[in-house]
């Protein structure tokens, strides 16, 4: 086991953040703090917010009102392009460019738009996806790896930007059942390095076990947050204990 | 049996075919060729502005988009020839000198340019649209994103059409002729047609058809080929794996770190 280079995590505040879709609101005066190299899991019912929450911290869709602010400032002046390099995402369907291969996939970015050389951008990516187990899939296309390697490989793209946030949306949600540990086990290791991670998830397991902190939302709105002992045992809102009684 | 025969000296007197040959081989095919590529060419440029133009988040790229391909696709291919072809012969006779084959050239691009493009914007929105958002969140650029990810697939979506395409060019082309070209200027359909009234005899437009034929019905089939390929993929069949396989090969391979 090689001691691989840690992560600098960075800290995540939102503070009353409002998102929008048109005349809608979505989400309504967030506040969440995340501290740098923590897990904040994000769990509620669909139509909650939740992956909207994550499109607002990276401003995928931009925020409505509020602030964002990482290490402590504010990212909404910046170049959203900008942000994003700093703020890695990784999908529910893993969004790998069907066309290129792993290695191509993950050395894209680092070459295209860190302006490595090419060269460096593969080795770098070569020694990201040797992290996620697949150095010996490197030159496979996604279609002829399964889902779990896909996100695999989705995850170690997003660490080839070397991100000091990391944004999971439902990431094992659509993964056959034996290969959801796998990756969540990838998940948690990251968080034992340092990353600071914000974790959409219906893996009441994965929230109880590895995060720091669990939020959980509805309608647009975080009714109760705190650390998964609070929340998983002793529930306040009855909105929460009917939502656990679901899904335990 | 006098009909038979009738129509036999009609449209298959060999005769008038073999001596219309050479000059449908020599002349009409290569500027059929050039006309058809040309035009092609041309048309798949303009036709990727209108495509990107046409999908722009701003109004003012797409309205002026729309309005071209509307405009292009909407009139008679035979209507823009001739409108472009006599209205700026005298700009092109400075440019290009009195031959009206550049003009013929440009006008078939436009129309072909408005078809084109369609193909390429539905190419390009038919990619998935997290295609995009995967590129956004890696902190790329709309522009980048396109370039690099979002129109190749979309191209490659797209290829047969563009081959249905140009085989409709390869028939406009004929359509040249209303300009009146020079005799070496000819393509297919022209140099059948002089024939045919010097003969008397239609047989050497049928022979020009063959000509068309020969060029479209290959092409046609290589859609198919292609279109097939495209959707069986390329993909080899290799016998399913066991996703528990797949767990103990992650758990004993280098295990990311993991302490």
């Amino acid at each position: 086991m090689t001691a691989t280079k840690e992560f600098h995590g960075s800290s995540l505040e939102l503070t009353n953040l409002a998102m929008a879709y048109g005349d809608i609101e979505i989400l309504h005066n967030i506040n969440l703090k995340v501290a740098p190299g923590t897990t904040t899991c994000i769990i509620g019912p669909s139509g909650s917010g939740k992956s909207t929450l994550l499109r607002g911290i990276n401003r995928l869709h931009e925020p409505k009102r509020g602030d964002v602010t990482v290490n402590g400032s504010s990212i909404l002046g910046d170049r959203p392009d900008d942000v994003r390099k700093r703020i890695g995402m990784v999908f529910q369907h893993f969004n790998l460019f069907p066309d290129h291969t792993a290695l191509q996939n993950v050395a894209l970015a680092p070459w295209k738009i860190k302006g490595m050389n090419r060269k460096k951008a593969e080795d770098l990516a070569l020694a990201r996806l040797a992290e996620v187990g697949l150095a010996e899939r490197a030159d496979h296309r996604p279609r002829d790896l399964s889902g779990g390697q896909q996100q695999r490989v989705a995850i170690a793209r997003a660490l080839a930007m070397e991100p000091e946030i990391m944004l999971f949306d439902e990431a094992t949600s659509a993964l056959d059942p034996e290969l959801v540990k796998g990756v969540l086990n990838l998940m948690a290791s990251l968080c034992q390095r340092g990353m600071t991670m914000v974790v959409v998830t219906h893996e009441m397991g994965f929230a109880r076990k590895v995060a720091d902190q669990v939020v959980f939302m509805d309608e647009g709105e975080v009714i109760e947050s705190g650390t998964p002992d609070d929340l998983f045992n002793h529930p306040k809102s009855a909105r929460l204990r009917r939502f656990l009684n679901e899904v335990l | 049996m006098e009909f038979f025969d009738s129509i036999s000296k009609t449209f298959l007197d060999f005769g008038s075919m073999l001596e219309v040959l050479p000059q449908l081989l020599k002349t009409g095919l290569v500027n059929t060729l050039i006309i058809s590529i040309s035009a092609t060419i041309i048309g798949m440029v303009l036709g990727m502005l209108v495509a990107v133009m046409g999908i722009a988040q701003t109004r003012w790229l797409r309205v002026p988009a729309r309005i071209y391909t509307d405009l292009f696709r909407g009139l008679p291919a035979i209507l823009t020839i001739l409108l472009i072809g006599r209205g700026f012969s005298g700009i092109s006779q400075d440019i290009f000198g009195p031959s009206p084959y550049p003009l013929g050239i440009i006008a078939l691009s436009l129309i072909a340019s408005a078809y084109i493009g369609e193909i390429f914007r539905s190419g390009i929105q038919s990619v998935e649209k997290g295609q995009l958002e995967a590129c956004r969140a890696l902190g790329m650029s709309y522009g980048r994103a396109m370039l690099l990810v979002v129109i190749p697939q979309g191209i490659r979506r797209v290829l047969p059409a563009m081959v249905n395409q140009f085989i409709a060019i390869v028939k406009d082309s004929s359509l040249v002729y209303f300009l009146g070209l020079l005799p070496l200027e000819r393509e297919l359909f022209r140099v059948g047609q002089d024939a045919a009234v010097l003969t008397g005899n239609l047989s050497p437009l049928v022979a020009a058809g063959i000509f068309y034929l020969v060029i479209t019905v290959p092409l046609t089939h290589l859609v198919n080929y292609i279109d097939q390929k495209f959707r069986t993929g390329r993909r080899k069949v290799t016998p399913p794996t066991s996703g528990l396989k797949e767990v103990t090969e992650l758990e004993t391979s280098a295990q990311g770190g993991r302490a």
